[in-house]
């Protein structure tokens, strides 16, 4: 026991020892939105286009991408940091990884397009180093790099619109995150309504109540009435049949749920280091 | 007796889990898939390779000395066996490691001629093959940080407790992780020579990045 908990404090030690490390480089900025700019280059206006015309392309064909404006990336190289944005940030879907990061990294005058596993093939290294410097870099050396940017990502939209990937869901686009956060909420909420109910009002009538309050309150958070009705009865049944099951009811609710989010989060998809760089 | 044969294996089970023994295979696995991820990449760096000297040839055929280094390099990678197994075998794991470390020299040696040749470099050709060459190098980069990662978990298993016992009892031993070749070299300050176009400085540098 004692040795487990050295052995505990010594991995609480390491993972410290590790954050320290990490807060050595620059941190990845928290994904809010498509386009994240922490240099002020891209006016409200811009910004604002810019994402619509992302997120109109995601809604159509399903991939992801997102674009990045940061200062610099030193100590790490560009390539280090795109991979350490994409890894962290997920874009694109899960087992399709139809993802795409523009980094650029003004004052290093550097930028790098990372492509998911599943863009390898139509946004391969080639295409992707052309885009940077016959599209996006005469363009930056220029200074207008609002105009870079745009024509850069309407050619990565061309590029990956040519490739057959699974059709778009709405669904599976959205955020999941919020619904997530209620798990546990109505897990409490089901066992314990369940019981007290149980103790009051028998087993049968509680079983209803418990089942309905559970498909209301899925019904309001997540939004989709066919599963909050799925899982009101999965609640009921499992208040009839004993105490433990209503959490399960919830459980199966909150996991599948998908579709309410108005915020932006990535889909799950994986990154192996595929792109380009360049700089200007 | 039925119920007595039920207990103990679900003991065994309970037992297995509890000192380690899946986190083991679990972390085994991981191991392999990423090792196959690093050899993967490095056949890609070796398939673009006969293409890139040929591209290279057309326009700078006197370059022999380089561009017979990229090919011998390539023919010595391509003589070693990469079979999974690799990673067991601690000898065979350096043998291959500097075969590639080797090609890694000559390539970037290729890169450094190829500048002096203004009609390659805007070979169209030649440009896209040189993005896949980088596009590769960062793959076996991101490739080979990934298997340094998984080989650190399950290294850090077999020697944290309680599951070194069941590294002991089953023969587990921490497994072999890349290392730098040429540790003393990069730890010498680079010298830069003014005096005529060598490739050498280019060359260390290339090799401190790996």
């Amino acid at each position: 026991m004692i040795l487990t908990r050295t052995a505990r404090a010594l991995l609480i030690a390491f993972t410290l020892c590790c954050s320290f490390v990490a807060s050595a480089e620059v941190t990845v900025p928290p994904l809010v939105g498509r386009v994240t700019d922490q240099t002020a280059t891209l006016t409200p206006e811009q910004k604002a286009t810019l994402e619509q015309t992302l997120q109109a392309f995601e809604a159509k064909k399903g991939s992801q991408i997102a674009v990045l404006i940061i200062p610099s990336t030193a100590p790490e190289t560009i390539e280090q940091y795109a991979l350490r944005v994409a890894e962290q940030w997920k874009l694109g879907r899960k087992k399709v990884d139809d993802g795409a990061v523009l980094v650029v990294a003004k004052t290093d005058r550097a930028l790098r397009i990372e492509v998911g596993y599943g863009l390898e093939g139509a946004l391969n290294d080639a295409t992707s180093k052309r885009i940077i410097s016959e599209i996006i870099t005469p363009r930056f050396k220029q200074g207008d790099f609002y105009g870079g940017i745009t024509a850069g990502v309407e050619q990565i939209i061309r590029v990956i619109d040519g490739e057959p990937l699974p059709a778009a869901d709405r669904k599976l686009t959205g955020s999941n995150l919020n619904v997530q956060q209620y798990i546990p909420v109505i897990f409490i909420l089901a066992l314990v309504i369940g019981s007290v109910l149980r103790a009051i009002v028998g087993r049968f009538p509680s079983a209803i109540l418990t089942g309905g309050a559970v498909a209301i309150v899925g019904w309001l958070f997540a939004g989709a009435l066919s599963f909050a009705l799925g899982a009101g009865v999965i609640a009921l049944l499992f208040t009839l049949l004993g105490g433990m099951g209503g959490g399960m009811g919830g459980y199966g609710m909150g996991g599948r749920q998908g579709g309410s989010g108005g915020g932006f989060s990535g889909g799950g998809g994986g990154f192996g280091g595929g792109g380009a760089s360049g700089r200007w | 007796m039925h119920k007595l044969w039920v207990t103990t294996v679900a003991l065994i089970m309970l037992g297995l889990g509890g000192c380690g023994y899946n986190t083991f295979q679990s972390n085994d696995e991981q191991i392999k898939a990423s090792w196959s991820e690093v050899l993967n990449q490095y056949q890609r760096r070796a398939d673009l390779v006969p293409n890139l000297v040929n591209t290279v040839k057309g326009y700078a055929a006197h370059e022999k000395d380089v561009l017979l280094g990229v090919t011998n390099a390539r023919a010595k990678v391509g003589s070693i066996q990469a079979t999974p197994d690799l990673i067991n075998n601690p000898d065979a794991f350096a043998k291959f490691q500097s075969a590639q470390g080797e090609l890694s020299g000559a390539l970037s040696r290729l890169l450094v001629v190829s500048e002096n040749y203004p009609q390659l470099k805007a070979d169209a050709n030649f440009r896209d093959l040189q993005a896949q060459l980088e596009g590769t190098e960062n793959r076996i980069t991101v490739a080979r940080n990934r298997y340094i990662q998984s080989v650190q978990a399950y290294n850090i298993t077999v020697r944290s407790f309680p599951s070194n016992l069941t590294a002991m009892v089953f023969g587990y031993k921490a497994k072999a992780n890349f290392t730098v070749q040429n540790e003393n070299e990069i730890a010498k300050p680079p010298t830069v020579n003014f005096d005529s176009p060598s490739s050498k400085p280019q060359s260390e540098a290339q090799g401190a990045t790996k």
